[in-house]
């Protein structure tokens, strides 16, 4: 048997009914029927979203959208252990609690690696098309297993903890997925080729790094807008760096694509579009204003962005 | 006039900056853009919606990585695993917030580089451990910070964590940027080696690592500085 993405798409909906069931029986959650509604919606879509119609999903995925728009997600009164209980028990465990936490990444690159060519019954044991997602989902539950153990706890308390960061991070959870649906949606609509064509019939290209410049700067801006350097890298290749950069000024291909790759991700640095990137950590790590993320990289990403450009001018015809 | 590229769907464009820059709820932004997007490209309401839901079902997987390994860490973090990682740097006499982000800057991208792009991570890595060891070295140095300096020391850890990913992983021959590239030229007819492209990243992987290490270089004036400030004002008042 191959163990597939589908698997740990069940699982992660049976840890979002856990969260919407919790918050549903919390009473210290001012809004727990919204909020057990938007969890519950968002498990109801990973236990059986491929066997729904489309068009119900697209509905339901707006009815999650507006419960968190408005306010209707919040979370309960998070349950943590006491000072001196806490403190007890880093006396009691010391480094041992690092085991676990590394756990977590060591089998997910073993499972990426080593275990990537194991068969089992002429069966690959890892589905190869989501090789690091399915290591990543066993070394989560190896990582549990090993809290589980160390710290004498049940697993449905790993899923009370999981629930508190989840509560912590509210609409930000799925901020991401409903981007990544926004940016398929651009594709689909068009609106890298309406980019693009605004870009290539204003901006003359006669000078060889005005060229360089527009190709790299247009990567950045269209990932800012579209999220994704891999959805600006078709269009902007397409549009400047094949014909222009290598077919006018004999550009290097391989050094055009892996600095306009680069210049792709200064725009990843710098847009609330990569929620995952941007948004999700300033969440995680509860800080009150959303784009300091953005902003902690914004002095990063533009010497590097400018340094693309030279890197690009003086390299590609090398 | 005529053209043949239809220019409304940026509708949905323009909808998404003016959304972020007056601050309205994300959720709600990216919805909006949906619908005018849709409409602008002369969607119908069922198409639309089935675009939505196919597109939502199809990215799925996208919100994994996040999810997966919450219980594990939540677990730890509730017997002490922030405390300890903190106490366990606080021992390291030479440890700086800039310093310690340094190391991590480096460890990322040379892993992400030889394509261990999960050792790191918002999750399983900066919110249970890098964030906490590097608030609490420069609380050994300074004794308790100010919320604002907090909060500027986590938000260079999750910088960090992103930029040592971004720049390191793009180097690895078998990452699928480098293979997404590869196709696209080929479809051009432009034969590369892969190897080539990932090697020509190489100058732009030492740049980034060097501008964003100044950057945390200079994080710890920074500190610095504002815990002065601080100190300085509260002695007024």
């Amino acid at each position: 048997m191959t163990l597939t993405i589908e698997h740990f798409y069940i699982l992660v909906g049976l840890l979002l009914a856990g969260v919407a069931i919790m918050n549903l029986m919390d009473r210290s959650n001012p809004r727990r029927f919204t909020t057990a509604l938007f969890w519950g919606l968002y498990a109801l879509l990973y236990l059986a979203g491929e066997r729904m119609p489309p068009a119900a999903v697209g509905a339901l995925m707006i009815g999650m959208a507006l419960l968190a728009g408005f306010g209707g997600v919040k979370a309960g009164a998070p349950k943590t252990l006491g000072v001196e209980e806490r403190r007890a028990s880093v006396a009691r465990l010391g480094n041992r609690i690092f085991i676990p936490a590394l756990l977590l990444p060591l089998v997910t690159v073993l499972g990426a690696t080593v275990l990537k060519d194991v068969q089992i019954g002429g069966l690959p044991m890892l589905d190869p098309a989501h090789l690091t997602l399915v290591s990543m989902g066993c070394g989560a539950i190896v990582a549990l297993i090993a809290a589980c153990w160390l710290t004498r706890s049940t697993p449905l308390q790993g899923v009370r903890e999981a629930r508190r960061l989840v509560d912590a991070m509210s609409w930000a959870v799925v901020l991401p997925h409903i981007l990544a649906v926004l940016g398929l949606l651009f594709s689909e609509a068009g609106v890298g080729k309406a980019v693009a064509h605004l870009t290539t019939t204003y901006i003359g290209m006669d000078s060889r790094f005005i060229a360089v410049a527009v190709f790299c700067i247009g990567m950045a801006l269209f990932t800012i807008v579209m999220g994704n350097g891999f959805a600006a890298f078709p269009v902007m290749a397409g549009g400047v760096g094949i014909p222009v950069l290598i077919g006018m000024y004999g550009a290097n291909p391989a050094v055009m694509a892996a600095i306009g790759m680069f210049s792709a991700y200064c725009g990843t640095l710098m847009t609330p579009m990569a929620a995952n990137f941007n948004i999700v950590p300033a969440a995680l790590l509860k800080l009150p204003d959303k784009n300091a993320v953005i902003r902690a990289q914004m002095p990063s990403a533009l010497p590097i962005l400018v340094a693309n450009i030279f890197l690009l001018y003086f390299l590609m015809n090398l | 006039m005529q053209s043949a590229v239809n220019l409304w769907p940026l509708l949905g464009v323009v909808v998404v900056v003016a959304g972020f820059l007056l601050r309205a709820n994300p959720v709600l932004v990216a919805v909006a853009a949906c619908g005018v997007t849709g409409v602008a490209a002369a969607m119908p309401v069922m198409t639309l919606l089935e675009s939505l839901g196919t597109a939502f079902v199809k990215t799925r997987n996208l919100p994994l990585i996040l999810l997966l390994p919450l219980a594990a860490i939540g677990l730890l973090e509730r017997f002490g695993l922030r405390e300890q990682a903190q106490s366990v740097i606080a021992k390291v006499r030479s440890a700086t917030a800039g310093r310690l982000l340094i190391v991590y800057l480096f460890a990322r991208e040379s892993t992400a580089a030889m394509g261990l792009t999960s050792l790191g991570g918002h999750p399983t890595m900066v919110r249970p451990l890098v964030a906490p060891m590097a608030e609490a070295a420069a609380e050994t140095q300074y004794g308790s910070l100010p919320e604002r300096v907090r909060h500027r020391i986590r938000a260079m850890s999750a910088a960090t964590d992103n930029i040592g990913l971004f720049f390191g992983e793009d180097i690895f021959v078998a990452f699928g940027a480098i293979v997404l590239m590869h196709t696209i030229l080929q479809a051009e007819g432009i034969e590369v080696n892969p190897l080539h492209i990932a090697l020509w990243g190489i100058p732009t992987a030492i740049t980034a690592f060097i501008i964003h290490a100044w950057n945390l270089h200079r994080l710890d004036a920074e500190i610095r500085r504002e815990v002065a400030a601080s100190a300085a004002g509260k002695g007024v008042a």
